[in-house]
């Protein structure tokens, strides 16, 4: 299992999808703490008519203008939502539910209506991913991971998630206390002064690149898992913020080591011969862990 | 063709599926009222989510019987007994853990789902000779639909119809105060979860129709465009019915004209429709007479 063939086939999905993991949980624990929890799950339904959009406009299944028009997609929704909610006088939940099914429903309608038969762009593939396919074909061994040529070989998905996640850590550790304060007191936060809302909708921008380039590597349910899951296990663990954010770390990055290694190579010790899905393997095991944290969590309990 | 589509004169199927999708558009805008009232829309997001392990436990169990795992029943039975525990997770943890129930719904919903994924490769690597189709289900799909499915979904769809406005006034109640319907001695737990029953009926009898992950937009959309016209309860109601049901109606008949166009956006996107319409052009609460009277008031 840990041989040259881990290397080239498991160890690059693997490390991706902890990145991801990683990325999508970070922002989440504000999310989560601002009872925002849902904005991943209507930004990951957002992502797929953006994809589909902007492979339209210019005709070439390419990361760069794929990941702006996700960005784009993203943005408009949470406009959207907040012109239904604010003008129109409709609770947030219900807004947010008329907007991405809306979006959701265009996209799909633009996907079956357009040629996209020769590409690869369908509904499974954004909604599970191909974490499986992400494979590092020039690596021998473990000896490749200090080879320059064979690192020339890596997905790109892998160092374009490890920026990601670079860019959302350091962003949190810069803005940590107009953060922290805005989620927990938004009224105090106020009268010192800080911009309340470019802060939320910060968050909710991080948020949107965080889901967009996971999306990419990983598929949308890893996403909505990743938001929510780990930082709602992490917040029954501890009652510090501070805490809180390295557990929900530890946890997602647990998740998707632990959910890729039981979908590769689970069904074979059971006796298959076929793996099942990644992806949805590591929603699961977030699930199983969030119920363990649930049961047995220290800080489970209401105050 | 469209005419014709709109008439019902594309044949049996095809007008069984259009009078069924109709019901169901009028169950579920009539259902997601109390949801909506309640601001408890997005539970039915996490529900109609969490049927997919249902869906693909029911056809490994039927297929495992040496029975047809396709068979439709089967799988809407175990559709709705995962959309169950997918209810009793949220309010488990929104009960027993301090999580608030945005944060539960999110949990069940990619769980759920990501666990029915799982179980649809495992279905899929049992044989290429049994491709069980189920992703069908999450989109859904009316083409090459069976008469007894259709029978299915418009009886099911009326029954609902049927069930939500028997139990309107209660329901009603709990939905807008708890605390008074209690007061009035009403058992609240037992109305809220005869509420939540329904708007899993209506998942389960919306999945070959309109897909597992557009459901949710025929139990919210139609409501928030109905609360734009009156602010009479039992008016929102009656007007999201209607909503839903020309929604249903007028989507299955569109879809069914070109082979190509998916039934469950097409509805979803007239809802929508209507819905933009009901914010724009409503009197009173729509966005332009709001504009209208504040310019009024400024001198």
């Amino acid at each position: 299992m840990m041989g040259a063939e881990f290397v080239s086939l498991s160890l690059t999905p693997m490390v991706i999808g902890t990145l991801a993991a990683m990325a999508c949980a970070l922002p989440g624990n504000f999310l989560l703490l601002r009872r925002q929890a849902l904005i991943g799950d209507a930004i990951s339904h957002v992502v797929l008519p953006g994809i589909v959009v902007a492979f339209l406009l210019t005709g070439v299944v390419a990361a760069g203008p794929m990941m702006l028009g996700a960005g784009a997609a993203a943005l408009i929704a949470v406009l959207l939502i907040e012109v239904i909610r604010r003008l129109g006088g409709i609770e947030p939940g219900a807004a947010m539910g008329v907007v991405f099914t809306t979006i959701f429903a265009g996209g799909v309608l633009l996907l079956e209506l357009s040629d996209t038969s020769n590409v690869h762009l369908d509904v499974q593939h954004a909604l599970y991913g191909n974490l499986e396919s992400l494979i590092w074909l020039d690596a021998t061994g473990w000896a490749s991971l200090v080879d320059a040529t064979a690192l020339q070989g890596l997905p790109p998905e892998l160092p374009r998630m490890a920026a990601v996640l670079a860019g959302m850590a350091a962003l949190t550790a810069l803005l940590w206390r107009p953060l922290k304060l805005s989620t927990f007191d938004e009224g105090f936060a106020q009268t010192l002064g800080l911009p309340v809302r470019g802060i939320g909708l910060l968050l909710v921008v991080m948020a949107a690149i965080a889901a967009v380039a996971a999306f990419d590597a990983v598929g949308s349910i890893i996403v909505i898992a990743m938001f929510i899951c780990p930082p709602a296990a992490a917040r029954l663990m501890t009652n510090r913020l501070e805490r809180q954010v390295w557990w929900s770390l530890g946890f997602s990055a647990l998740c998707a080591v632990l959910g890729y290694v039981l979908a590769g190579y689970g069904p074979i010790w059971l006796g298959g011969a076929h793996a099942v899905s990644a992806a949805g393997m590591i929603a699961t095991v977030s699930g199983v862990l969030l119920g363990l944290t649930a049961v047995f969590g220290p800080y489970r309990t209401k105050v | 063709m469209l005419i014709e589509a709109l008439s019902l004169q594309l044949g049996y199927n095809a007008t069984l599926v259009t009078i069924g999708a109709g019901l169901l558009g009028a169950a579920a805008g009539a259902v997601g009222t109390f949801l909506f009232l309640g601001k408890r829309a997005l539970v039915s997001d996490a529900v109609s989510h969490a049927t997919l392990p249902g869906i693909a436990l029911a056809f490994l169990a039927m297929v495992a019987l040496g029975g047809d795992g396709r068979a439709l029943p089967g799988l809407l039975l175990g559709a709705a007994v995962s959309a169950g525990a997918g209810l009793l997770c949220i309010s488990w943890l929104t009960a027993r853990t301090r999580l608030a129930e945005d944060a539960a719904i999110g949990a069940v919903l990619s769980v759920f789902f990501g666990a029915g994924v799982v179980l649809l490769t495992v279905i899929q690597t049992l044989g290429a000779g049994r491709q069980a189709g189920l992703e069908t289900f999450l989109l859904g799909a009316t083409a090459g639909m069976l008469r007894a499915d259709a029978l299915v979904i418009a009886v099911g769809g009326g029954l609902i119809l049927v069930s939500a406005l028997v139990l309107r006034r209660p329901m009603l109640m709990v939905a807008f105060d708890p605390g008074y319907a209690t007061a009035q001695g009403m058992n609240v737990r037992q109305i809220e979860l005869a509420m939540m029953a329904l708007a899993m009926a209506i998942t389960v009898v919306g999945l070959k129709i309109v897909g597992l992950i557009l459901i949710v937009a025929l139990l919210i959309i139609p409501p928030a465009a109905a609360r734009f016209w009156t602010d009479r309860a039992g008016g929102v109601i009656a007007l999201a019915g209607l909503i839903g049901a020309v929604s249903g109606y007028g989507g299955a008949a569109i879809s069914a004209t070109a082979p190509g166009l998916p039934t469950g956006p097409v509805i979803v996107l007239l809802a929508a429709g209507l819905f933009a319409l009901s914010f724009l052009v409503a009197p009173r609460r729509g966005v332009l007479a709001v504009g209208l009277r504040r310019r009024k008031v400024r001198p």
